[in-house]
């Protein structure tokens, strides 16, 4: 029951994502173009999963346990760092040299394999070049 | 109305479809939340899925990422083509794809992580990596116009 609620909950992902145009890494760079041709679309996407997610965080805090796990397992460190900030300041070198984050690069294999493979073998490669350094 | 009249500032931008689908993905990361008490993060799932980390089982992760390829076919199937216009060069996708995949293990997430799921609980820690990683991107983005690489 628990992998039909994770494959149930990444195949809304994958729709909500090609609905949303954040499969388009044009349309992503455009979000970031800031100072030049400014793509709003991602603010859009970005404010209706938050919507969502603020309310489900409530119907969280009162619930016991998830519908089909015995516990919910939420990060609970609260730890500002140089890993989380430089983490993310090299995520975000990433996302703006190719215009694909995770979630859009992996659901791409569906449409555009060529690219969305070769970001993907890459982005795998840094994952496990992390795994590697971490030790 | 007033959204309206300053979006006409941007005609490429596809605020419905955006919203829409940004309300889906919100409701997926719900779904991976209520059902399974879990963060939808799609860099962590990703790694989990390949042996990479710890922690989820790897029954939902696996399944996760799974479904997000199966989500996306799914909309080619019932709705039409995905647009895309990938960088010109496969060189941007290995710097690009290198770089995030470093960077979203280092600092513990992505957009969905930290973006989606950590920003509506209002955690400090997520709120300062999207601030971080939005910023980030910016200022990559603008470097890369300002040497005649913009594409």
């Amino acid at each position: 029951m628990r992998g039909f609620i994770a494959l149930l909950s990444g195949t809304v992902f994958g729709f909500g994502l090609a609905l949303s145009g954040m499969m388009n890494p044009t349309r992503v760079r455009g979000f970031l173009d800031l100072f030049g041709n400014w793509d709003p679309t991602l603010a859009f996407v970005m404010g209706g999963a938050l919507v969502v997610m603020a309310v489900a965080w409530r119907v969280q805090k009162v619930m016991h346990r998830p519908v089909v796990c015995e516990e919910f397992s939420l990060p609970g460190t609260k730890l500002i760092d140089a890993k989380l900030i430089g983490g993310a300041a090299l995520f975000g070198v990433g996302w703006g040299l190719a215009g694909l984050c995770p979630g859009p690069a992996v659901a791409s294999l569906a449409s555009n394999i060529g690219p969305a493979a070769i970001f993907v073998a890459a982005m795998i490669a840094g994952m496990a070049l992390f795994r590697v350094t971490e030790r | 109305m007033g959204a309206a009249f300053s979006l006409a500032a941007f005609p490429d931008a596809q605020p419905v479809e955006g919203l829409i689908g940004g309300l889906l993905i919100g409701l997926a990361a719900a779904i991976m939340l209520l059902g399974n008490g879990r963060i939808a993060g799609v860099s962590g799932m990703t790694a989990r899925t390949l042996g990479l980390t710890k922690g989820t089982p790897w029954t939902i992760a696996a399944l996760f990422v799974a479904g997000l390829i199966v989500g996306a076919g799914v909309f080619m199937i019932f709705v039409g083509p995905i647009e895309a216009t990938f960088a010109p060069h496969w060189g941007w996708l290995v710097a690009g794809g290198l770089i995030t995949g470093f960077g979203t293990r280092l600092g513990s997430g992505c957009t969905s992580g930290h973006g989606v799921c950590g920003m509506s609980r209002l955690s400090p820690r997520s709120l300062i990596a999207t601030a971080t990683f939005i910023a980030a991107g910016i200022v990559t983005v603008a470097v890369v116009n300002l040497f005649g690489g913009a594409w």
